[in-house]
């Protein structure tokens, strides 16, 4: 495995070739901020939160999906990246009903964390205060389209880890929203296995447990890159960030 | 020409408020009334949400009666499930709610409306608040606040924080009582029993002697009381109707006060009891609500006496009006002393201070006794079912009076219908009618052209309605800081004087 040398922010990284420019990122101590990206699903680029900037590119680029390469010279940190990450998250906030006070990941939602990263205080956009209805036909779970940015990690966490593929993408533009099966309450999908995988992977209250109330949520967002690699290796932990 | 009084906004309450006093073209009064002029919408909103969430939602009206709510809707939430919840947790709910009704209590009598009595009805507006009782007398000042803080402590040790704990859960609560909590409620249980000792000895000497007049004239009427029992009869705070499963709907009766299952009980002025063992469930068939064009605060009134002759009240004063008795020795000689001053059912609203300080002491003893209950560390706290009915109505007794909520869910729990019936707005006639009276006895008759109603005869009519220690953002599930105007209109509607002063 080749080796890739290349300048983050002025400072020198190695990385394994084949290494995403999160990773090179992420291996120079720099945190980035991501909400689509979750360790063991495959990257998709949706949240756009990762942006940086590469000399000679004439626009940013996602890192979560961008492969590395030798001599590459990347910014993280220009105001206009920093412009870009708030109004990014100040977007999620003002497209959806994101009512933190009541919400059952109040103290353990990513967007919260990343509201916090970026120095959001308010939205600079008008609030849509979109009509979308709660989905709680399932026994165990419920879906509110409210509280969800679209990263699709769900998606993903169900086709990726549980090969059930209950959840898809449908619609386009303001429109666009997760689905059940073909557009259908979720209790009356076969399909689910009831695994909970996609509540553990969201990064916001969208999915929860129907027996959680307020701020007594808590997620297992680390469960995907523990399954993938047990999965991959056959060993199997139960805590902790996966090995090197 | 007639004109009108506008006090506006009416200050040291908790909402916005405006109070206007009409008179006709000789100057006499013919109407006061109290206006609540603030909107929200939460029975609105809350559509569509799951029922679970409710407690947290219904929490959120309110920054001084949180606990509440919250306990409202997660008793509403156990009847959805059908569950009974673990002994523990009814305690702990129970001690929760307890600490609830001090620290209010607390805020009403030393923050809000001891300046009044304390300071003089005639002292300067700008001293007249908790500030000037700082300055003037800074022991008894820091021992109020010392014991809403207790109250609020207590609170914030059970569910984690002090405004908007969301602790109350449909099944129980969240978390057992930490061994540490315990220690600290022991510790300053003494200090808070010996505040509202010398609270109550400086209220009772300012009775037999300058409040004379205001406890006579202040909202002194005869009117309906309704407040919960228990199944004996004695004061409660937190459990509605209980028949048991086995009794199903409908089963008043059998022996005992109340028929022994406690529920609501109401009183009229005569000391009589009108109704007794109401269940909760029931509430729609013995209360309805009126509305007017000039209030956004709804007008409840007992069903069967029409509107508005149906006129009751609740809160501290009505739930010492309709109890046997409170169940605890302090409490108990407390309520005989006042029911001495009184008479056996105390119909003038001023004694909502002394209901008030009486309640403390009882709430001071429940919380006592709860704590030497091994029960109450039970780690088993939390019932857990899935939806088993589609509608329901808690009840619980906040600081102010009786709260009713009413949930209606679809097959997945998720909310089709909600009604919440306030304290504040089932004391909304009685306000009414207290404004006009102490307006009667205080402001001249007839008032002459042109005259300025003096400054302390307004803050006697805003005094009134403190009385009721209003909640108005509750009574209206409304928003905003609460400041009062008192307006004075002519017969025509014109504005002839207006006091407004600042949140």
């Amino acid at each position: 495995m080749g080796v890739i040398t290349l300048s983050v922010n002025g400072a020198a990284v190695a990385v394994p070739s084949g290494a995403t420019l999160l990773a090179a990122c992420r291996s120079a101590g720099i945190a980035l901020p991501t909400l689509c990206y979750l360790e063991g699903l495959s990257p998709v680029g949706a949240c756009r939160l990762c942006l940086v900037e590469l000399e000679g590119a004439g626009r940013p680029l996602a890192a979560c999906v961008s492969e590395a390469a030798e001599g590459m010279v990347l910014r993280t940190d220009t105001p206009q990246l920093v412009n870009f990450r708030r109004m990014g998250v100040e977007l999620f906030f003002a497209e959806g009903n994101h009512v933190c006070a009541i919400c059952v990941a109040n103290g353990c939602c990513e967007l919260q964390d990343v509201a916090v990263a970026v120095g959001m205080d308010h939205s600079r956009f008008p609030y849509r205060y979109p009509q979308r209805s709660v989905d709680a036909s399932h026994p165990l779970f419920s879906l509110d389209p409210n509280r969800c940015i679209l990263c699709t990690r769900c998606v993903r966490a169900c086709d990726e880890l549980e090969g059930a593929h209950v959840w898809d993408v449908a619609e386009r533009g303001s429109h666009c929203r997760i689905v059940a099966g073909l557009d259908q309450p979720w209790a009356e999908v076969e399909a689910c296995t009831s695994c909970g995988q996609c509540v553990d992977a969201c990064p916001t209250g969208a999915l929860f447990r129907k027996d959680d109330t307020n701020v007594t949520s808590h997620p297992q967002r680390q469960r995907a890159a523990l399954l993938q690699e047990a999965r991959q290796r056959h060993s199997w932990r139960n805590q902790g960030p996966p090995p090197p | 020409m007639s004109r009108t009084v506008v006090i506006d906004p009416v200050t040291r309450l908790e909402g916005h408020a405006r109070i206007t006093l009409q008179l006709d073209a000789d100057g006499h009064l013919v109407e006061a009334r109290f206006h609540v002029v603030e909107y929200r919408g939460f029975e609105k909103f809350c559509e569509g949400r799951p029922f679970t969430e409710m407690a947290a939602i219904t929490a959120r009206i309110c920054g001084i009666c949180p606990v509440s709510h919250l306990l409202a809707a997660a008793k509403t939430g156990d009847k959805l499930l059908a569950v009974r919840i673990p002994p523990a947790a009814a305690k702990l709910r129970r001690l929760l709610n307890l600490a609830q009704i001090s620290q209010s209590h607390a805020l009403s009598f030393f923050h809000l409306s001891s300046p009044d009595f304390l300071l003089g009805w005639d002292s300067d507006p700008a001293k007249r608040n908790l500030f000037g009782l700082m300055a003037t007398d800074p022991d008894l000042a820091r021992a109020g606040i010392r014991l809403r803080q207790f109250g609020q402590q207590i609170i914030e040790l059970l569910g984690g924080r002090k405004i908007h704990s969301t602790w109350a859960v449909p099944g129980g609560v969240r978390s057992p009582l930490a061994p540490a909590a315990k220690i600290w409620i022991q510790e300053r249980l003494p200090e808070a029993k010996a505040t509202v000792s010398l609270a109550l000895g400086i209220y009772k000497r300012l009775l037999d002697g300058p409040l004379q007049r205001e406890q006579r004239s202040f909202g002194n009427f005869p009117s309906l009381f309704m407040g919960l029992v228990g199944p004996e009869g004695h004061w409660e705070h937190l459990e509605g109707w209980d028949g048991g499963e086995a009794r199903g709907p409908g089963g008043a009766g059998g022996s005992g006060a109340a028929g022994g299952h406690g529920g609501l009980r109401i009183r009229a002025a005569d000391g009589s009891l009108v109704a007794d063992g109401l269940r909760e469930d029931d509430y729609a068939s013995f209360l309805a609500e009126a509305v007017e064009p000039w209030s956004y605060l709804k007008f409840p009134y007992y069903r069967s006496l029409g509107y508005p002759e149906g006129i009751y009240r609740v809160g501290p004063l009505a739930r010492l009006n309709v109890c046997d008795r409170i169940g605890s020795p302090w409490a108990d000689a407390e309520l005989v002393e006042l029911r001495q001053r009184c008479g056996p059912v105390a119909t003038s609203s001023f004694a909502y201070h002394h209901a008030r300080l009486v309640e403390i002491v009882a709430c001071l003893e429940g919380i006592e006794l709860l704590l030497q209950d091994p029960e109450l560390e039970d780690p088993h706290v939390r019932a857990r079912a899935s939806l088993n009915r589609r509608e329901a109505v808690g009840v619980s007794e906040a600081p102010r009076g009786t709260l009713f909520h009413h949930y209606r869910v679809d097959d997945n729990g998720l909310i089709t219908r909600v009604n919440l019936i306030i304290a504040t707005g089932q004391n909304n006639l009685a306000m009414n009618r207290t404004v006009l009276q102490i307006a009667r006895e205080f402001i001249p008759d007839p008032v002459p052209a042109g005259m300025e109603i003096p400054e302390p005869l307004l803050n006697r009519l805003e005094a009134g309605i403190r009385c009721f220690d209003p909640c108005l953002s509750c009574s209206t599930h409304a928003a905003g800081s609460m400041p009062l105007d008192l307006e004075l209109l002519a017969a025509d509607g014109t504005l002839l004087a207006q006091r407004r002063r600042g949140a």
